[in-house]
């Protein structure tokens, strides 16, 4: 009897003390750079099956008007901070100029009102954070394929890179400066606009005024705001840190799907 | 039984009173463990995730303006931090372990504490890695286990109730029999108990897929290709919602499993599931009799 309880004791403290040190003390296991590639290549898995799964036009589900969140939360930058920004918001974005550029046969620069007499769609969406909580939204753009095929791409094009007038972390290189990127299927996407409306006005400047993107079919991240310039690229490897937006080179997925 | 034959069977009996039976496939073992490293990664990391939000809500959205049924908040009393679980309308003080806990020595807002999650400092992006992985593991494991209970009939021969056994007298016999900690001995250890069956098949054929669906609807992309797991689940923040309490009754499990397998006889459960090779006593057919009405 004593022998037994005594085995069991042993054998609950061994349990206990290996899953503890396995799992929450170990920082070796956290911070090591070939466990930390291993884990990354689920993200590979995850981009692979969700775009299997997915056709390229499949779309994210569209909600009415009674779904919409009552308050839609502001997230990452409220108010861009640079002088450059409010000069632009002071007179209304009337002298804001969206570039297009990169690898494009035809590079433009469009105002607030030229993209307005642009084709438009309108959707209600879900805006999923990455942190886990979700608003309805709905938003009224120039779909992104459009101005594409306006621009025309050149056959190298891979990638359009997303850069905001907003730092989001004060850097002394200015690797802190907002950005984003994303791959010609979501481009293409019917949902995938730019947009200057939300719930029936103008975008304010808490949800990224003038102009932000929409790619319904991933999360919050890549919903980048203060858009100033879409340069279509080969590869995104040269800007920043090299993982193809800002949080994306603060650990978090390229690809947001899930 | 008499009470001298229960206290003699929890002394290891000598070797020529046992017998040795296969209790557990090499597939079951397998599985089972690899489920075990799964299970401990995902949640630890999971809690890592919540952390970054815990809030629950109802419904298809829900932020921090929305109303949540479940919330770790941290609130500032007099100065002093407090952690405070709420449910509902209900505030229930847990300062230290849900809500705000120590960080470095120093009380901090924080979902669930530092000990239980992975990493154990504040990393989303890195939890996010370490769920996902281990939740690809967990899903291709849970296929190869699922294949081989349907295929080689594991589910039909050890899990599947019989009728009998499904018998309100018989199930009340069972709920008592355990209440007193009394297992089944001999013959009948050979095969899995009826309380056994029904938890086992539960979890493995519905908390567990639970878990996977629940978790594939907070993806935006799935979403989009699979839009009546949205609807199943009544919203993503529903979904959102339904996972952490099924993982909440998969820890419920595990406890009241872990507790099973300590009070049952803990060295030949653990022998039974690492070599497949489960000790019973062969000559007690009156007692197996006993146990079987």
């Amino acid at each position: 009897m004593t022998i037994t309880l005594n085995r069991r004791r042993f054998l609950i403290g061994v349990g206990v003390t290996a899953s503890a040190a396995t799992l929450s003390g170990c920082s070796w296991l956290t911070e090591n750079d070939s466990v930390q590639r291993v884990l990354a290549m689920a993200e590979r898995l995850t981009m692979g099956s969700q775009r299997f799964l997915l056709s390229d036009e499949a779309l994210a589900r569209e909600y009415s008007e009674a779904d919409l969140s009552p308050v839609f939360k502001s997230n990452g930058t409220h108010e861009p901070d640079s002088e450059d920004y409010a000069a632009l918001a002071d007179n209304n974005f009337a002298d804001w100029r969206l570039i297009v550029d990169g690898l494009v046969e035809q590079p433009l620069s469009l105002s607030l009102a030229d993209l307005k007499k642009l084709p438009s769609r309108t959707q209600i969406t879900r805006h999923d954070c990455v942190e886990g909580w979700s608003a309805i939204g709905k938003w009224t753009g120039v779909p992104l394929g459009l101005l594409m095929q306006t621009a025309g791409l050149k056959p190298d094009a891979r990638y359009l890179v997303f850069h905001c007038a907003d730092e989001y972390e004060k850097t002394l290189d200015g690797s802190g400066q907002y950005y984003e990127s994303i791959d010609l299927v979501d481009a293409f996407h019917p949902q995938t606009i730019l947009a200057y409306g939300m719930n029936g006005e103008d975008l304010a400047i808490p949800h990224g005024a003038p102009l932000r993107l929409r790619v319904e079919r991933q999360l919050g991240y890549k919903q980048a705001k203060y858009l100033m310039r879409i340069e279509a690229v080969d590869s995104f490897a040269r800007f920043y840190r090299g993982k193809g937006g800002f949080w994306e080179d603060r650990g978090y997925e390229w690809y947001a799907g899930i | 039984m008499s009470s001298l034959d229960s206290s003699l069977s929890m002394i290891p009996s000598p070797p020529a009173r046992r017998i040795l039976i296969r209790r557990h496939s090499l597939a079951v073992r397998l599985t089972h463990w690899i489920n075990v490293l799964c299970l401990s990664f995902l949640l630890m990391s999971g809690l890592q995730i919540f952390n970054a939000h815990p809030e629950l809500y109802w419904g298809q959205f829900g932020a921090d303006a929305d109303h949540s049924f479940l919330a770790l908040e941290a609130v500032n009393e007099n100065g002093a931090l407090k952690g405070v679980t709420r449910i509902g309308s209900l505030e229930i003080p847990t300062t230290g372990v849900l809500g705000a806990s120590l960080i470095n020595g120093e009380l901090r807002p924080r979902g669930f504490p530092t000990w239980i999650t992975i990493p154990s400092y504040r990393d989303l992006a890195a939890g996010r890695r370490w769920h996902f992985f281990f939740a690809w593991l967990f899903v291709i494991n849970g296929f190869v286990y699922l294949a081989y209970g349907f295929l080689a009939g594991h589910f039909r021969r050890d899990l599947a109730p019989t009728a009998a056994e499904l018998t309100p007298r018989h199930l009340a016999h069972e709920i008592a029999a355990h209440a007193r900690l009394r297992f089944p001995k001999g013959e009948a250890a050979r095969r899995y108990n009826v309380l056994q069956k029904l938890t086992y098949l539960a979890v493995a054929l519905i908390l567990l897929p639970l878990m996977v669906a629940t978790g594939l609807t907070m993806s935006p992309g799935i979403d989009a290709a699979l839009p009546w797991l949205v609807d199943l689940f009544g919203g993503r923040q529903s979904a959102r919602s339904i996972h952490f309490i099924a993982a909440s009754l998969l820890v419920l499990f595990v406890i009241v499993h872990l507790a099973m397998v300590l009070v049952s006889g803990v060295l030949n459960n653990l022998r039974s599931m690492i070599t497949g090779r489960y000790a019973i006593d062969a000559d007690q057919p009156a007692a197996a009799k006993d146990h079987l009405p």
